[in-house]
């Protein structure tokens, strides 16, 4: 098998494992510097609306030689915006170019006069309107709008009110993100971006759903125990889930990454780039988000409630007590089951490590544990 | 290894064959039924494929020029977006040109005609009361050809004051019975106009000319009404030009018998506005066939029934109202009590699409404007061919990498995975192909994208499940019970998520319009395609072949092989034996 598959191995053995959870101020810190960046890109540089939002120049030309490819070059060098060329069934072209007044559009009409070599007097030079409307963006807010209250509310009653806020927290982190880095790169903003966003969106809350199904079902019956605090357990789904993620974020990675680096790097399609760029900044921010973010804000927000801390309080007493009889507490701590469902029923299942003080070697070969069980 | 165990197992796993038969039956029958209907590609959109692009011209009408202005060119690009991309799927796109052109452009193999027709219809909707009507020209027979307005012409060729003509209100549909206002002739007393006709009634056929003469401010109106012959198209077609709402008006409609009858009506009550939403319905009580009802906003179900009241007490044919759109008279009921329901339909005889098509109409609004078309031509993909080229041999490229990736890291696992995939992909392929004439689908660059996407949230579920199965396996199960143990979390997991992206796309495609709604309509397509194909592949292939011994030794390639997994010994866990450590209850 191979590495990732001995990884997967011994991630669920729990001989190796990383403490998402108790390193998360570093990832906190980390995400709100990259969104910072994002938002400060946004402010300053804009996003640069193409065509389709905010109409432009629209040339129309007679029966010419010149190619579609060639006429579009021609147009976005006299203009330095991104070019759409249709050819019209007249043999002529269609060429739109957005961000253009009437000032620009008659220099660009002399510079296209020139290079597809036709008289501009017969280029014929209009202003167009946006073809997704204002309506189409308010209707399209709306129905995000409606979206996150619904997404909210269910999560709330699938899983619980914390899960559904940091969902979204991860959620809003990954637009932000994918949003920003478009700003910085200064593509057009075209439909197929908002189609990518919204792509993203729904991958975003996907992942984290999928993160969260399985931290659920973790925390099952916790209080019933006093051996692992909230942050260890979800912790520990983290790591059990990982695998599961690297695999998920892989293969959705892959062909988009091909789209991006093979479809609009080597090969140069424009618009190719626009989709998959947000595509996949977005997909790799949501898989970071779901892990790295979201999980570790749910056992932040469960820390604070009564029970949690409680909760806490036993199982750090229970350390202290089981250090103070010699034995170090992780070691003690370290196969015990935690929850009370019989064998037969669950796989064997044991408690989680305490991954923030225990590496995996040091556990190998530790036997039984001690007294102290529950 | 299959042996024992095998009653609980067998039931618990249902019957793995019948579901594979029923999802290859499917795919059979819609990859057969792709190839019948001859669609074998998806239609692609303007973008990938290119179309056909549509200019109209705003008409500017005599003392109306400054209606041509921003405001109500954007209110027409949206009407039009609405009406040519009402579900949001076909890729249409409508945008402003100039100071008052609008382009239209369609992708090819969409229905042209129709299409030029939906946008090009005005459907501006006036309720008028009838001061005046008769049967026009003695040529008057049944000759229903179109009038200039194409679609409207349409609906006129049922209507008639006939008695499933009326307009109801919703709550007392017993509102009125036939009377002779069918064959009504045209006397002109009236209200509005001030001025009392002599009443010649006659009370048959066709008394074209001058009978109803009034005098007054609007002589000249009665004049051409009387000197208005409706047999004639062009004449029709001018029939109720520069008419305001607020003026009285000529205009032409055919009744029941198939004959042009003309009409003098008075100014507009109620219009087009006025109407909140409207629908085609079935009429299966009386039988009438397809009619469209209309509900009011409250504004205008407080114009209508004081129109209809007051209506109410004339005398025929001055208590009949018409309901004029684009200037042709589509039905003129008339009104026997006043109506407050707020709702009014209209009845006459349209089929399904004509119905459809004038609810549709009504529900988006009427045009500000006129427009004329200006020119019809074709236009290249958007798109250059060799970006869709690049995108695919891109594509193609990415997903044999993950191939590659699933092969070396899933081993045998991934032929299943693979399969799966390949269902998916085939099952969405067909289903957009037949998408394609059913209601107008069309692919862009953006669905092709999404559709890559899509590769990523399916492969999600298989993964989900794998790690499930061999998270059991390394219990020290074998591998049929660790199958039917990891299938139903893994389920869960994955309907929980899948919901998720299907609320997503369900809220999108009620909610918002235009290429938004097409895209939540492929999300949430490829979403339940997941679901199904997990469900009635997957799953069950993994039944099956956790039987077969290659699988269930746990073949080093089997991807399933309990050492490499690191699997407990059989014997549940020991704790000599194995490291004091605890699988994840992932």
């Amino acid at each position: 098998m191979s590495k990732l598959g001995d990884l997967g191995a011994r991630l669920y053995r729990g001989e190796v494992g990383y403490d998402f959870v108790g390193k998360r101020k570093i990832w906190y810190g980390l995400s709100i510097l990259i969104t910072i960046t994002a938002i400060v890109g946004l402010a300053v540089r804009g996003l640069n609306m193409g065509i389709e939002f905010q109409g432009g120049a629209v040339f129309t030309t007679p029966k010419t030689s010149v190619s579609v490819a060639q006429a579009e070059e021609y147009a976005e060098e006299a203009s330095g915006h991104d070019a759409i060329v249709q050819e019209l069934g007249t043999g002529g072209l269609r060429i739109q170019i957005s961000g253009v007044d009437t000032a620009k559009s008659d220099e660009i009409k002399d510079a296209l006069s020139k290079d597809l070599k036709v008289d501009s007097e017969k280029i014929n030079a209009d202003l167009v309107g946006p073809s997704w409307g204002e309506q189409i963006a308010n209707k399209a807010w709306q129905g995000l709008g409606i979206f996150m209250v619904l997404v909210v509310i269910y999560l709330a009653i699938a899983f619980e009110w914390r899960m559904a806020v940091a969902a979204l927290v991860a959620l809003i982190h990954d637009i932000t993100i994918t949003v920003g880095i478009y700003a910085l790169v200064g593509f057009e903003v075209t439909p197929g971006t908002v189609i990518g966003l919204l792509t993203i969106l729904g991958y975003s809350l996907y992942d984290t759903v999928v993160v969260f199904d399985s931290l659920k079902e973790q925390t099952k019956d916790l209080t019933k125990q006093s051996r692992w605090t909230y942050s260890d357990v979800a912790n520990r789904s983290i790591n059990s889930t990982l695998v599961r993620s690297i695999n998920t974020t892989v293969v959705a990675l892959l062909p988009v990454a091909g789209l991006l680096f093979i479809g609009g790097g080597v090969l140069g399609a424009g618009m190719l780039n626009d989709i998959s760029l947000s595509l996949f900044v977005g997909l790799a921010a949501g898989a970071y988000s779901s892990i790295f973010i979201a999980t570790p804000l749910v056992a932040d927000l469960k820390e604070r409630e009564p029970a949690m801390r409680n909760l806490k309080r036993r199982v750090l007493a229970k350390r202290a007590a089981a250090a103070s009889q010699g034995e170090s507490p992780e070691t003690a701590s370290a196969d015990e089951p935690y929850d009370q469902e019989p064998e037969d029923a669950t796989p064997a299942v044991v408690g989680p490590r305490d991954q923030r003080s225990q590496p995996a070697a040091r556990n190998r070969g530790r036997g039984r544990p001690s007294g102290k069980r529950r | 290894m299959a042996a024992p165990k095998k009653g609980r197992s067998a039931s618990a796993q249902g019957k793995p064959g019948r579901s594979l038969a029923l999802i290859l039956i499917a795919i059979v029958a819609l990859t057969g039924g792709m190839f019948l209907s001859g669609h074998t590609t998806p239609r692609l959109g303007i973008d990938l494929a290119g179309g056909t692009s549509i200019t109209l011209k705003a008409k500017s009408e005599p003392g109306q020029e400054s209606a041509i202005n921003k405001t109500n060119m954007d209110t027409a690009v949206e009407i039009m977006e609405r009406r040519v991309n009402g579900l949001g799927v076909s890729e249409a796109e409508v945008q402003t040109q100039g100071d008052r052109n609008i382009i239209v452009n369609i992708p090819k193999g969409t229905n042209s005609k129709q299409a030029r027709e939906q946008v090009g219809t005005t459907a501006k909707l006036y309720f008028r009361p009838v001061l005046a009507t008769e049967v026009s020209g003695a040529a008057a027979s049944a000759s229903p050809e179109p009038s200039a307005s194409s679609s409207a012409s349409k609906e006129s060729d049922g209507e008639e004051a006939t008695d499933k003509d009326e307009a109801t209100p919703s709550d007392e549909s017993a509102s009125g019975t036939p009377s002779a206002s069918a064959t009504s002739q045209g006397r002109a007393v009236t209200d509005a106009l001030a001025a009392d006709s002599t009443p010649s009634a006659s009370a048959s056929a066709p008394a074209s000319a001058g009978d109803d003469a009034a005098t007054g401010a609007d002589s000249k109106l009665q004049a051409q009404y009387a000197a208005l012959d409706c047999t004639k198209p062009s004449v029709r077609a001018t029939a109720d030009d520069g008419a305001k709402p607020g003026d009285s008006s000529l205009a032409c409609g055919q009744n029941s018998q198939g004959q042009w009858q003309k009409y003098l009506l008075g100014p507009a009550a109620v219009d087009g506005t006025d109407v909140d939403k409207a629908q085609a319905v079935y009429d299966t009580q009386s039988g009438a066939g397809w009619k469209v009802t209309m509900d009011f906003t409250s504004g205008g179900a407080k114009k209508f029934g004081d129109i209809t009241g007051e209506l109410a007490q004339k005398q025929s044919p001055q208590n009949q109202f018409a309901i004029v759109l684009d200037g042709d008279v589509v039905s003129d009921p008339y009104v026997r009590q006043a109506l407050t329901g707020g709702t009014a339909e209209i009845s006459g005889s349209f089929d399904q699409t004509e119905a459809q098509e004038l609810s549709n109409m009504l529900s988006y609004g009427a045009l500000p404007l006129s427009f004329e078309e200006q020119s019809v031509t074709t236009v290249t993909a958007a798109l250059g061919g060799e970006q869709l080229h690049a995108g695919l041999i891109a594509g193609a490229i990415g997903l044999a990498l993950v191939v590659i990736y699933l092969v070396v890291y899933y081993r045998g696992l991934s032929l299943i995975a693979i399969a799966s995939l390949l269902v998916s992909a085939v099952l969405t392929y067909v289903i957009m192909a037949l998408l394609g004439p059913a209601i107008g689908f069309a692919l862009n660059l953006p669905a092709v994208c999404g559709a890559i996407v899509a590769i990523g949230i399916t492969a999600d579920s298989f993964i989900v499940f794998f790690e499930r199965i061999r998270d059991e396996v390394r219990e020290g199960r074998t591998l049929r019970p660790a199958v039917a143990r990891a299938w139903p979390r893994a389920r869960r997991t994955i309907l929980v998520s899948d919901f998720v992206s299907f609320l997503a796309a369900a809220v999108l495609f009620i909610v918002t319009v235009g290429k938004v709604q097409g895209f939540a309509f492929t999300l949430g397509l490829t979403t339940l395609l997941d679901v199904v194909v997990v469900f009635f592949f997957t799953k069950p292939l993994m039944t099956i072949l956790a039987r077969r011994k290659f699988f269930a030794s746990g073949h080093s390639w089997s991807g399933l092989d309990p050492k490499r997994l690191g699997a407990k010994p059989p014997l549940r866990r020991s704790r000599r034996v194995s490291a004091p450590v605890d699988p994840k209850e992932a």
